[in-house]
């Protein structure tokens, strides 16, 4: 029984370690790499954690959603809206307003969207984030259309930090780094605990057996639709913390291409790892960009890398590297 | 009156060419059971490569009389394109869904910069075969005879589909192939031939939709990625894999869409967006369709 307990206990404690690792390296990072690479770490960590709420679905309730640009475009344009409308300056009120809306949004899509699976969920998805799309395009007294919105950079904690004046920029990118690097690991954490709780157990089999899921009583579609929201809203944190990096929102990232970059990073970690979506986000925010730095063909890069992933690696990098450690496991105790 | 005509014309060119897009893409899902991201980027292949035809020809000092004959040819090159790209696909008919997603959207990503690798990014036109045809008068307005010629190879490819479909010895095979693969493959049907006829012609569509309507407007990136919205929203309104269904959606599309122009423009791909998600609600398999 000791026995037992220990083995359980300790892959959990080693696990901890190594985020605890993981995150030293991640905060010690800027003091050896210059700004423009703390600058895309950034990027990287905002796009872990698009693609870590997006990985809810797709990974842990097997629902492939072509339409996630959506949440992460009306979290951006929120901070935009907030800014020019109602004057806040503030990132923590940027949180703490724009999640909500966007914990609507996705419970409004997702309400409808849950109602199908398969490819017909993905279309619906496909279709209803366009709506949104089309609106910030046409709308453009409203959302700036194609030139989008500026958003100037927001004071953090409180306004506690504020950024104008000489050299804002540098200290803006070196504060703002440890907020998101904050914010990221808050939500790994929360996300570790839902794939964990019984919630996400029901949640993955579902996914693994619709039927059966049915028969023991669990109401799969409010549990998808419980996942869709918060799927959405994680995805809509991301786009939130987006913003004022970019210092700019556009229509381009409500558009459905933008949706197929954030499968396209939960594919290349792996969805079917809990760290899956996070290496991808990072990776594919390195690729892109240096992608974007060496070629002016950089979409038939990215292309080309998709379908090799697909027929090579279709568990992604993770989930290859998972496999690869539990053959050597397997060799070294051959029992 | 007339102008209620006129834009009751625009609606059916409109459709003939949705019709082409989203047919295609209807019989590559109902035989296949792939849905192709990508189809849209065929479609948009088909315009630059014949709007380069007639720019290559007009340039050469060829009479514009034979510049409509690359029409066909422009869509001929698509269906050669297919061909080429069904082997890839090969390995992923037995895979999930999401890899198929997946797969041809990364298909999607290669074609639309190779468009830009050979033609560049500036918008070619092939108005020479535009200005071939007179203008005719509808009351006392001018509508352009081209489009006329349009909707009627929309309606020529419509029948000429059904009557493929519904009335030759391929069109059996092919649609028993549809309904069961593995009957098919057990009775001798050559299945691997019937997925490369069949994605062919559903390049060549697409193609065709897109060597018609580049006299009438120009050839620019990212035209593929709108039109594969549009011909998503007509196969979901009419049910995908079904050819009636891709003819009444892509009617319904224009209809809403030409209105929508003038009523609502504001809104008027929103109202399409959310057609589309409506019909998924009441009916998931769209007007016409039983999968």
């Amino acid at each position: 029984m000791m026995r037992a307990d220990v083995s359980r206990a300790e892959p959990k404690l080693l696990l901890f370690g190594a985020a605890v690792l993981v995150l030293v390296v991640l905060a010690l990072l800027p003091l050896y790499i210059g700004l423009y690479q703390t600058q895309l770490l950034t990027y990287g960590l905002i796009a872990a954690i698009a693609a870590l709420g997006f990985n809810l679905l797709l990974g842990y309730t097997g629902l492939l959603s072509f339409g996630h640009s959506a949440f992460f475009g009306i979290g951006a344009y929120s901070v935009a809206f907030l800014l020019r409308d109602a004057g806040i300056h503030s990132m923590e009120l940027y949180i703490l307003i724009g999640l909500p809306i966007a914990a609507l949004t996705s419970a409004l899509l997702g309400y409808v969207c849950v109602r199908h699976t398969r490819i017909f969920f993905g279309i619906l998805t496909l279709a209803l984030s366009q709506v949104v799309y089309s609106l910030a395009l046409k709308f453009f007294w409203i959302t700036g259309g194609t030139d989008g919105l500026r958003v100037a950079r927001p004071t953090l904690l409180a306004g506690m930090f504020t950024f104008t004046g000489g050299g804002a920029f540098q200290r803006f990118i070196d504060a703002y780094y440890y907020y998101v690097l904050a914010v990221f690991a808050i939500c790994v954490a929360i996300m570790w605990v839902i794939v964990h709780s019984p919630f996400g157990k029901a949640l993955q089999a579902i996914r693994d057996n619709e039927t059966r899921a049915a028969f023991l009583g669990l109401r799969i579609r409010r549990f998808r639709w419980v996942a869709f929201l918060i799927s959405g809203t994680f995805t809509g944190l991301a786009g939130i913390l987006w913003v004022p990096l970019n210092g700019l929102t556009t229509p381009e990232v409500l558009y459905w291409p933008f949706s197929g970059e954030i499968v396209f990073m939960t594919l290349l970690g792996g969805f079917r790892n809990f760290t899956g979506p996070i290496v991808g986000g990072l990776l594919f925010t390195y690729l892109k960009t240096y992608a974007v730095a060496t070629t002016e063909y950089w979409q038939l890069l990215l292309g080309v890398v998709l379908v090799l992933l697909v027929m090579l690696l279709p568990t992604g990098i993770v989930g290859a590297i998972a496999t690869a450690a539990a053959k050597l496991r397997r060799k070294e105790k051959p029992a | 009156m007339s102008i209620l005509i006129i834009q009751i014309l625009n609606s059916l060119f409109y459709a003939s060419v949705l019709f082409l897009i989203a047919a295609g893409l209807s019989l590559i899902f109902g035989v296949m059971r792939i849905v192709n991201m990508a189809h849209g980027t065929f479609y948009a292949v088909g315009a630059f490569v014949t709007a380069w035809l007639v720019g290559r020809a007009v340039a050469l000092g060829v009479p514009t009389v034979w510049t409509f004959l690359l029409l066909p040819v422009g869509a001929g090159a698509v269906a050669l394109l297919g061909v080429a790209i069904e082997p890839l696909l090969r390995p992923f008919y037995r895979r999930a869904e999401e890899y198929q997603l997946l797969v041809t959207f990364g298909l999607l990503l290669i074609l639309e910069d190779v468009i830009r690798l050979l033609w560049g990014g500036l918008p070619l036109s092939a108005d020479p075969v535009m200005d071939l045809l007179p203008s005719v008068r509808i009351g006392g307005l001018i509508y352009p005879g081209y489009n006329l010629v349009v909707i009627g190879i929309g309606v020529v490819a419509a029948i000429g589909l059904w009557a493929v479909i519904y009335l030759t010895k391929f069109g059996v095979i092919l649609r028993a192939t549809s309904q069961d693969r593995r009957m098919a493959s057990a009775l001798g049907l050559n299945v691997a031939l019937v997925y490369v006829s069949a994605f062919a012609i559903g390049c060549f569509m697409a193609g065709l939709g897109g060597a018609i309507i580049v006299p009438t407007q120009t050839a620019v990136l990212g035209m593929g990625i709108d039109a594969l919205i549009l011909a998503f929203v007509v196969v979901v309104i009419g049910g995908l894999g079904s050819l009636q269904g891709a003819l009444v959606g892509a009617l319904i599309v224009s209809f809403v869409r030409t209105a929508g122009i003038q009523f609502f423009p504001e809104i008027e791909l929103a109202v399409l967006y959310l057609i589309a998600a409506l019909v998924l609600l009441v009916k998931p398999t769209g007007l016409f369709g039983t999968a």
